[in-house]
């Protein structure tokens, strides 16, 4: 059986059963990076030795009998957005080329914790803005199943790394789709938590109110796992919220007795490809055969929830990155006139350009003069938005969906459109005004073999329910054993 | 709620920034930014009398802590990553005038 195509239930009953050791492992991943890697141009920074280093030192705590964490000898990437105490953080960003921070993030410090093997850091769109990984600085990810095309974004290196088999797992961040996105678009599994259900301390913030980190594996499972080893409370950032976790792993298989799915008429309008939604049609009828019920419910502002996102996302971008003022880090210009010449110009010469858009919407928003117009009204919707859901969930337990209007667009496509890349976040969107939980899945292929992914929204702090209900549609189908690249070992 | 946005107010909006922006990318912006803003104006169309902001989708408020002294970041740590430091301090263009 091939390491690198292998499910990380599969590679940790081969540690468990000794016919696999995590340098064995991880040296194929490391392999498959080598080979792959100059095309799809994942990774950010991949360190080798230090990889390796960690796998050994996992596998003589094994050799000792030493108790393991959950992921122990698991390589697991991390998305270049969440700090990595001494590795270089950059957020694919110009401003942060030379930014190694000084401590972990707390999800890093739980990856440590549960003996996974930090493989490397991934590329994105700079600052999580974007949803195609086209706005890094430094390269453009390619869709491990196309490479003309994009891995959707902002998580696209995390998405595309586990698609192409150079990582079992990885981390990537959600603010308005940034996970499940690309997920859908690289056909794997990519989850986004409650708000609050991950601690963000550590991450280098966008949009501190939408803001999720969340797993990316190749099944189910995987996503489980990771999820279970990132919740939790951490005093550190005061968002996040003191409720038990469940251990999402254990309860995964038990399929949910009377399942009620909600389907939003507002998500079948025009725009939709005909082959996604056929895909998503074709899920209901796995999950109606499973006994659940189907219900139409409605979700009547959701054709505002892109509008409301772009005015208080870039607010709070434009608020959270005035942080980079060329003093305590990060890129500071070399000519300038006076103080605050020198914050113009850093700022100018360090960040790209949907960077500063955002920032300059968002300073426009809460412009005097505008922020009631703009700002408060948004928020205003956003409690619309927010009503509907709770409303939905008094009679579904799940709401399915597409992850996107179409399958992955070609790199370039939507690149000086930028309203027309952020209506790809369209189905994506509300689950972070809202805080909902959300899923993706595989759930079919285009007639160009494309991944179509299918998505499911639960109730806050519902993720347990939410894996299983994937799970149920996973182990009905094939779409999540589909592999975009091989690599023999 | 959207005029159609100028170029002068982009510049204005760019001063309040602190982004020194070039001659085209204030040009792209003025472009980009009134077709955003036109778009977001359908937000106009909703009915949002007697309806609360919502800031936070968990809506906590008050979260306290024992305020206890606690190691903090080693200087040495703090200033790494500063583009210009003594050593000691952070440095930064003279702000004052001599004669201040």
């Amino acid at each position: 059986m091939s390491i690198v195509g292998a499910t990380t239930t599969e590679l940790l009953a081969r540690f468990e059963r000794g016919d696999l050791s995590s340098v064995e492992a991880t040296t194929a991943y490391l392999d498959a990076i080598a080979l792959n890697d100059q095309r799809v141009k994942a990774f950010l920074h991949v360190d080798y030795d230090h990889a390796v280093a960690q796998a050994k030192a996992v596998d003589a705590k094994r050799a000792r009998g030493e108790p393991l964490g959950k992921l122990a000898g698991l390589p697991v990437a991390v998305k270049d957005v969440v700090c990595t105490a001494g590795q270089p953080t950059t957020c694919a960003s110009r401003m942060l080329k030379n930014f190694v921070p000084p401590y972990d993030a707390h999800v890093v410090t739980r990856l440590r914790l549960a003996d996974a093997v930090l493989i490397g850091k991934t590329n994105m769109d700079e600052f999580a803005m974007g949803s195609s990984t086209e706005n890094s600085a430094f390269q453009v990810t390619r869709n491990p199943w196309d490479l003309e095309r994009t891995p959707g974004g902002s998580s696209g290196g995390s998405a595309a790394a586990v698609a192409a088999g150079m990582s079992p797992l990885a981390l990537g961040t959600d603010t308005g789709g940034s996970i499940r996105l690309p997920a859908g678009y690289c056909g794997v599994v990519g989850m986004k938590p409650t708000y609050g259900r991950v601690s963000r301390f550590g991450l280098v913030a966008y949009g501190s109110s939408l803001d999720q980190i969340g797993p990316f594996a190749n099944d189910v499972a995987g996503a489980a796992l990771l999820l279970e080893v990132l919740s939790g409370y951490d005093r550190r950032d005061s968002t996040s919220v003191d409720t038990p976790v469940p251990e999402y792993s254990r309860t995964l298989e038990e399929p949910l007795g009377g399942l009620r799915i909600g389907i939003a008429k507002e998500h079948f309008v025009e725009g939709l490809d005909r082959e996604v939604e056929q895909s998503v049609r074709d899920a209901l009828e796995v999950y109606r055969s499973l006994g659940a019920e189907i219900q139409e419910i409605s979700l009547p502002h959701s054709k505002y929830a892109v509008a409301v996102y772009y005015v208080v996302a870039p607010s709070e971008a434009s608020s959270n990155l005035a942080r980079y003022d060329g003093v305590h880090y990060g890129h500071r210009a070399a000519g300038f006139e006076n103080m605050i010449d020198m914050y113009s110009a850093s700022r100018g010469e360090g960040f790209g350009p949907e960077v500063k858009r955002r920032i300059m919407l968002g300073t426009y928003a809460l412009s005097a003069g505008y922020y009631d117009a703009y700002y408060l009204k948004a928020l205003k919707v956003r409690r619309l938005i927010r009503n509907d859901f709770d409303k939905a969930f008094e009679s579904v337990d799940v709401i399915a969906s597409p992850v996107a209007p179409t399958p992955a667009f070609k790199i370039g496509e939507l690149i000086d459109d930028p309203l027309a890349m952020y209506l790809s976040d369209i189905y994506t969107i509300s689950a972070n005004l809202a805080g909902l939980p959300g899923l993706c899945l595989p759930a079919g292929a285009s007639c160009d073999n494309l991944p179509i992914g299918l998505q499911l929204l639960a109730p806050p702090f519902d993720e347990d329910r939410l894996l299983r209900a994937a799970r149920m549609f996973e182990r009905e189908t094939q779409w999540h054993k589909r592999r975009a690249m091989e690599v023999g070992d | 709620m959207s005029d159609k946005l100028t170029r002068a107010e982009v510049l204005k909006v760019a001063k309040l920034a602190r982004l020194k922006l070039t001659d085209a990318e204030l040009d792209d912006c003025t472009t980009k930014l009134g077709t955003i803003l036109d778009y977001v104006a359908s937000l106009d169309d909703v009915n949002t009398d007697d309806v609360e902001p919502l800031v936070h989708a968990v809506e906590l408020s008050n979260v306290f802590r024992d305020d206890v002294v606690e190691p903090s970041l080693p200087q040495q740590a703090a200033l790494a990553n500063a583009p210009k430091t003594d050593g000691r301090f952070f440095l930064v263009p003279q702000i004052l005038d001599a004669g201040d």
